[in-house]
């Protein structure tokens, strides 16, 4: 207490406030669960022995070419081609993570720099930058994506790219809509009064006022943008077979909805697992920093040494 | 002392309107209105006048928050009027600006530390632990405990984040201190404290004060001079027991009896003048005298010709007057034949 005291400041209350939200652990721990399965895929693979790319024709179909169940060779059973059902969950959800976590983090980026540059220069820059951030939330998403995949090929990088394209701008609009009260706080005008330059008060003043939103943001982005990754997946659109991701996995599994309910139920309900558990997480982290919670906690009643 | 640091030559600033009709011309709010003024060397120029007289938009023209329509602002021998942003930066460091709102003016995400360093670490003074150190002997100089350095404004009261203001303003040792309603949004009990801390800061420090505030009272304490401002012009300026003693503006006279006086029995005597309607607006104010359609010693004269700003009667040769039929000492603001 005598040493420097160091104040819990707004990011610790709403950390605080997270770790008492029972459906928020709950979350984050699928979620972490989700993490680990991903980064330990090559281990499940060397555990049973299955490469996730290995066709099993003579023990994952049985003799007139139907997948095999649950078992004990095959935990999660195996696909159409006699593959390892959990093996190639467990590296989609490699395939499902770098999607989500990378778009959703390069559509904040580019959603806050936009949001923040459009408020504060104004003007015909705003003009600009809103009018496109209009025509990018007006774009059809499919329309788009079948088209630019129809001329630059399927791959992860082109996934990743559309999703943040069509994500970045509503980040955009909602930061710049903050921006514009913040920028004509007073302690703006003091930053400016001192001296400060526009990157400056961009980045100093402005950005740490919007973190929250964004922290809010970039959560509830990962799973639409595992979701859109899975539709491009389905579609053909996404990554390229033979390498699993759940997308695809589902979009071959259609054939053999009748006969192979595993083939479907697993890799759905691992899609729908993970989007659910950030979508939780993802409210959660809004209610941690909504400002009607907003009170700071003093650390001790009296405060001696300051005149009032 | 009668060297200026600051000199203010007709200064103008106006704010162009939405246009509420279609057609017709641009319609401009005259916030500040041809305003001449000096302030010198080692003083504290008091500016007072009501919500909405320009006084904030002039403090702002002044240290290039806004930039003037037109007219001259001279910093210690220095037009700054049209200065960009670069040519400025040395100047930023010498003219500083204490906001109004204790609240908005300090970013609520910043820790107190950093916010008084920003000073130091834009026009790099100071960085690291010599920052640090010199933020706490700020803390300390404004009354503020040092060991608070790393606490959030939310964590302060009002009266001590008028402090942690104060402390970022002078962190750079300013020759100019630009006071816009600094105590206007504290309670009652902390204003004569900040007022204090001012005031001793301005000896430590020799700092020159412009000092903003619609509260003729607090102007009083703490000021050497003072001018009047009324609707985007100055009206009166004097020093500041001249001012008190000898108003020769109706305005002025109105404000002056417009403070409260703790006893009863000379308040009750003393001549009460309570002005009828609101301030014009700016967007078109009045032809002539701008005072003149709430003057209770208005005259034909008053609505055509708009009154110099000049020595009037016998006063010393820094007491200015805006007006045609300026009071005498001692004399009813309203003279007795023209009661109605």
């Amino acid at each position: 207490m005598t040493e420097s005291i160091r104040a819990r400041g707004p990011w610790q209350l709403a950390f605080e406030r997270l770790r008492g939200d029972r459906w928020a652990i709950v979350a984050a721990a699928g979620i972490a669960f989700i993490i680990v399965v991903a980064l330990f895929a090559p281990w499940i693979a060397a555990a049973v022995d299955h490469s996730p790319e290995a066709q099993f024709r003579e023990t994952g179909l049985s003799p007139s070419g139907i997948p095999v169940g649950p078992g004990r060779e095959f935990l999660f059973g195996t696909d159409g081609l006699g593959r390892d059902v959990l093996v190639r969950i467990a590296y989609g959800a490699r395939v499902s993570l770098v999607v989500g976590m990378v778009a959703s983090g390069l559509a904040v980026a580019v959603g806050a720099l936009v949001g923040i540059v459009a408020a504060w220069f104004g003007g015909p820059v705003d003009t600009i930058l809103s009018r496109l951030m209009d025509v990018v939330l007006s774009l059809p998403f499919l329309v788009f994506a079948l088209a630019l995949v129809a001329v630059v090929g399927p791959s992860l990088t082109i996934s990743i790219v559309v999703i943040a394209f069509f994500s970045w701008a509503s980040v955009g609009r909602v930061v710049r809509a903050q921006a514009l009260s913040i920028r004509e706080q007073e302690y703006v005008r003091a930053a400016r009064s001192l001296g400060a330059g526009s990157l400056r008060i961009m980045f100093v003043e402005i950005l740490p006022n919007v973190a929250a939103t964004l922290i809010v943001y970039a959560t509830l982005l990962i799973p639409s943008a595992i979701a859109f990754e899975a539709t491009m997946s389905f579609l053909g659109l996404g990554v390229v077979p033979p390498t699993p991701s759940w997308g695809n996995m589902l979009a071959d599994s259609i054939a053999f909805y009748k006969v192979a309910w595993w083939f479907v139920v697993f890799p759905g309900a691992a899609l729908l697992g993970t989007t659910l558990a950030f979508n939780v997480l993802g409210d959660s982290v809004r209610d941690a920093f909504d400002p009607r919670y907003e009170q700071t906690i003093v650390l001790d009643s009296e405060t001696p040494g300051d005149k009032p | 002392m009668s060297e200026s640091l600051l000199r203010i030559e007709h200064l103008i600033k106006h704010f162009p309107v939405k246009a509420q009709v279609l057609f017709g011309s641009r319609q401009y709010v005259r916030a500040v209105d041809d305003v001449s003024l000096e302030v010198r060397r080692g003083e504290t120029l008091g500016l007072v006048g009501e919500t909405g007289c320009g006084k904030s938009t002039l403090a702002r023209c002044i240290i290039r928050l806004e930039n003037p329509t037109s007219g001259r602002v001279i910093f210690d021998g220095h037009d700054i009027t049209r200065a960009p942003d670069t040519e400025l930066r040395p100047f930023r460091q010498r003219m500083q600006m204490v906001f109004q709102d204790p609240y908005s003016s300090l970013n609520p995400r910043r820790r107190v530390g950093s916010i008084i360093g920003d000073p130091f670490e834009i026009h790099g003074i100071a960085s690291g632990t010599e920052q640090k150190r010199r933020v706490q002997q700020l803390m300390d100089l404004v009354g503020l405990n040092p060991e608070h350095y790393n606490r959030f404004p939310a964590q302060f009261s009002g009266g001590q984040r008028q402090r942690i203001g104060i402390a970022r303003a002078i962190a750079l040792r300013p020759d100019l201190l630009v006071c816009d309603e600094p105590v206007s949004a504290l309670d009652v009990s902390i204003r004569a404290q900040i007022l204090n801390l001012l005031a001793d800061l301005q000896k430590e420090l020799g700092l020159t004060i412009l000092f903003i505030s619609h509260d003729l009272s607090v102007v009083r304490h703490v000021s050497n001079r003072i001018a009047v401002m009324y609707l985007g012009k100055v009206v009166e300026i004097a020093s500041a027991q001249e001012l008190f003693e000898s108003a020769r503006h109706p305005y002025t006279r109105a404000l002056l009896s417009a403070i409260p006086i703790a006893d009863p029995d000379l308040d009750s005597v003393r001549e009460q003048i309570i002005l009828s309607g609101d301030p014009p607006s700016p967007i078109e104010p009045p032809a002539g005298c701008r005072f003149h359609p709430r003057c209770p010693r208005a005259e034909a004269l008053c609505a055509v010709e708009e009154p110099a700003l000049i020595t009037r009667l016998a006063d010393a040769m820094d007491h200015l007057a805006a007006c045609h039929f300026p009071v005498k000492d001692r004399e009813p603001l309203v003279p007795a034949g023209k009661l109605s």
